[in-house]
């Protein structure tokens, strides 16, 4: 993928304008910010990689690991906390058999923590990949992630 | 929306929690309903932004009948158009009464309270059009302003209302605007912040996907007082919704001739971006977002400069935040003394507020500054659920001061606020009952600034961290009679020396809580034990 140098330097007054764009859609073609991906950024645009590795690490939608087919975003904000999410939270763990911040050994769930979601009227809260939940109990959070695992069995059975 | 043409509107409110309860096929179902009725020509069915109440699931209001459905599924549908549509009798088993949307108050019992300026079209008007804005009285203040005031009149009005920044420091926002007004340079910006970070709030989420215009005419306002003509919308990179209904919006205003070049043959120009986040609530605070915007990570820049001298690139720059723009038509088009009737004398205009945690309704209100904490909780909220007492009150995110039961008669305003402790920040209100533990929250309030601390200074990077052992201690059964008053150090350093608003601010609720509820964390220190049973002390099991 070429990267052109005008997307990052920008004209005039406003260099780099776009860099966190820039890598946002280079993650979206390659799974994730990889070394390699960083490095062919920093060849095509001229910045040196440092400071892009400094802008890939810092924010939370950017990722240098690989990640599951399905990222839980789960919030554990104070809102979501007094109405049971640490709970929920604890059933999840138990459940997948991983902790925040990992992916599930078959590589479909990767469990990750993210502050409030802007749900907390129905809160606890969680996304997973785009799709929005809310007043979670235990149960029906587990009942959700089975029914994703169920669904990949099926288009697994099927093609 | 034209009351000529369709004699009823059906309204559904879409937002990403409506589509994941089915609203889509509540919607189509709907459509497939009406042609089956021969009602196309007398209904329209009409997409709305979110109105704010996520507990009540699909809602359907029909207007202007001011009836409000919830829970509404695929399967309501053929009586709701039978009953209400065709025979006009309300579908009762379905009606949802606590839930105020537009100027419907008939059926509510949350009204009184309520004032809707900001929220005057959420939930009533389709934000895809730039038509329904329009009909709503929408663009009329700008087209006033660039015919027929001058940029130091719109400026002079909105000092003039007295309003203050919503974003959560409350600075007079004319004032701002006029420091900006007053540089010379090559270009300017109005920035508007659209990052919303703080957990608990929500409400510029609502009024961004509920009301677009209302914010772009804020800043096309905000620009033509101060000689700006560019602007930039900075959203949360979550925000998808957000996102893509501004750049909707943007587009519209633009090919009607009210964003661009020489708007309303005025020779003003101005013309609008979206910027993305990618998540970091750091990047809320205003020099934050700008060293973000420029495409670096999101680190907090020395003050002074103030973005009014010395911004984005180096330019004037005027940052405020979404609610506070969303005002400024409503202002300038009605003045500055129509503005100042709502409020307090000191505090003028209205706040929006989430209604969040241990409460009965939750969800988006929007009520007069100086308003009583506990009328919003009792009166609006509908109270604690389950029976269970109040512990304490968080207003302003998790930032914010917190409020025990004997202060819920403060008046909610900034200055009064102050006075206390506390502040009313981005507008989260948190309620908490009994149940909880107030040492296992702050717990959970150090984790959230320990995780979003950029790491820029010391102080809040390592104090963070230091404070968050020393609770993890207490909350497990750990801790020592010494570790408050090292709690109560770190935080007053902090709060000292921090570089920026969030170090600064983080003590806020640490401290707030020690003050009102230091027996607790005695306990907890002292006699490892936890009176409501959330922590688990590792002594206990021991026992
Ligand atoms: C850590 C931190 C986070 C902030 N987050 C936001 C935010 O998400 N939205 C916002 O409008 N202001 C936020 N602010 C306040 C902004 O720095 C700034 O004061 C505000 O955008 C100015 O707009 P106003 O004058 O209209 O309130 C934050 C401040 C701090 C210190
Ligand atoms: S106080 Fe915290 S967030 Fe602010 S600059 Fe220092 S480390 Fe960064
Ligand atoms: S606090 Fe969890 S969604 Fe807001």
């Amino acid at each position: 993928m070429a990267v052109s140098e005008d997307a990052i330097q920008g004209s005039g007054a406003e260099p780099r304008a776009s860099l966190i764009e820039l890598l946002k859609r280079m993650q979206e073609t390659h799974g994730c910010l990889s070394q390699e991906v960083l490095t062919k950024v920093a060849a095509e645009t001229g910045l040196p990689l440092s400071k892009i590795y400094g802008v890939a690490t810092f924010y939370t939608l950017l990722t240098t690991r690989p990640k599951g087919r399905y990222r839980i975003f789960f919030c554990k904000n104070a809102p979501c906390h007094v109405r049971g999410a640490r709970r929920v939270l604890e059933a999840i763990v138990e459940y997948l058999g991983v902790q925040p911040g990992e992916t599930t050994p078959d590589g479909l769930f990767t469990l990750e923590l993210t502050s409030c979601l802007g749900l907390c009227a129905v809160a606890p809260a969680m996304m997973v990949g785009d799709d929005v939940y809310g007043n979670l109990t235990p149960q029906k959070a587990m009942a959700i992630l089975e029914d994703y695992r169920t669904r990949e069995r099926n288009e697994h059975a099927w093609s | 929306m034209s009351m000529r043409g369709p004699k009823r509107h059906l309204l559904i409110p879409i937002d990403p929690y409506t589509l994941s309860k089915g609203a889509e096929r509540v919607k189509a179902a709907l459509d497939k309903a009406l042609a089956l009725s021969n009602l196309t020509d007398t209904v329209r069915v009409v997409e709305t932004g979110t109105v704010g109440h996520h507990e009540h699931g699909v809602l359907l209001i029909v207007y202007p009948d001011g009836v409000v459905y919830g829970d509404v599924t695929v399967d309501n549908i053929p009586q709701i158009v039978r009953e209400h549509l065709q025979e006009n009798r309300v579908v009762e088993g379905l009606v949802v009464r606590d839930v105020r949307i537009g100027p419907f108050d008939t059926r509510a019992r949350r009204v009184e309270k309520q004032v809707r300026l900001v929220l005057r079209n959420v939930g009533l008007i389709d934000p895809e059009s730039i038509e329904d804005y329009i009909a709503h009285e929408g663009y009329e203040a700008a087209a006033r302003a660039l015919t027929s005031l001058s940029p130091e009149q719109v400026l002079e009005t909105v000092k003039a209302s007295g309003i203050q920044g919503r974003g959560g420091a409350g600075f007079p926002t004319g004032v701002k605007w006029s420091f900006a007004a007053r540089e010379k340079a090559p270009q300017k910006y109005i920035v508007c912040n659209a990052d919303e970070g703080e957990p608990g709030t929500f409400k510029d989420r609502l009024i961004l996907e509920g009301d677009p215009h209302s914010v772009l005419e804020g800043m096309l306002l905000a620009g033509y007082a101060v000689g700006a003509t560019k602007g930039y919308v900075y959203i949360r990179g979550e925000y998808r919704m957000s996102i893509a209904r501004m750049r909707k919006a943007i587009d519209q205003a633009r090919s009607k001739g009210l964003l661009g070049r020489n708007i309303l043959g005025s020779g003003f120009d101005f013309d609008v971006e979206v910027r993305e986040g990618a998540g970091a609530y750091i990047c809320g605070e205003e020099t934050a977002l700008l060293e973000s915007m420029e495409g670096k990570r999101g680190e907090p820049r020395n003050k002074p400069p103030f973005p009014p001298q010395a911004g984005l690139w180096g330019m004037p720059t005027v940052v405020n935040n979404v609610e506070t723009l969303a005002n400024i038509p409503l202002i300038v088009k009605n003045g500055a003394s129509w503005y100042r009737q709502f409020g307090t004398p000191t505090c003028p205009g209205t706040k929006v507020f989430t209604l969040v945690g241990n409460i009965v309704s939750p969800g988006l209100i929007e009520v007069p500054m100086g308003i009583t904490l506990r009328e919003v909780i009792f009166d609006i909220g509908h109270g604690i659920p389950r029976g269970r007492g109040f512990l304490f009150a968080q207003t302003g995110g998790t930032t914010g001061g917190i409020l025990a039961a004997g202060e819920l008669d403060v008046p909610m305003a900034y200055d009064t606020l102050r006075q206390v402790g506390s502040g009313l920040g981005s507008g989260a209100l948190l309620v908490v009952d009994d149940s909880n533990c107030v040492v296992d929250l702050v717990q959970n309030f150090v984790e959230f600034f320990n995780h979003e601390s950029c790491g820029k200074c010391t102080l809040c990077r390592e104090g963070t961290g230091r404070l968050l052992e020393i609770l993890h201690r207490l909350t497990s059964g750990q801790g020592d009679p010494r570790d408050i008053d090292l709690i109560r150090r770190l935080s007053v350093n902090m709060k000292r020396a921090a570089f920026c608003g969030l170090g600064q601010a983080a003590p806020t609720p640490i401290l707030g809580a020690l003050q009102r509820f230091e027996e607790i964390f005695r306990e907890h220190a002292e006699s490892h034990t936890c009176r409501a049973g959330v922590c688990r002390m590792r002594a206990e099991v021991a026992a």
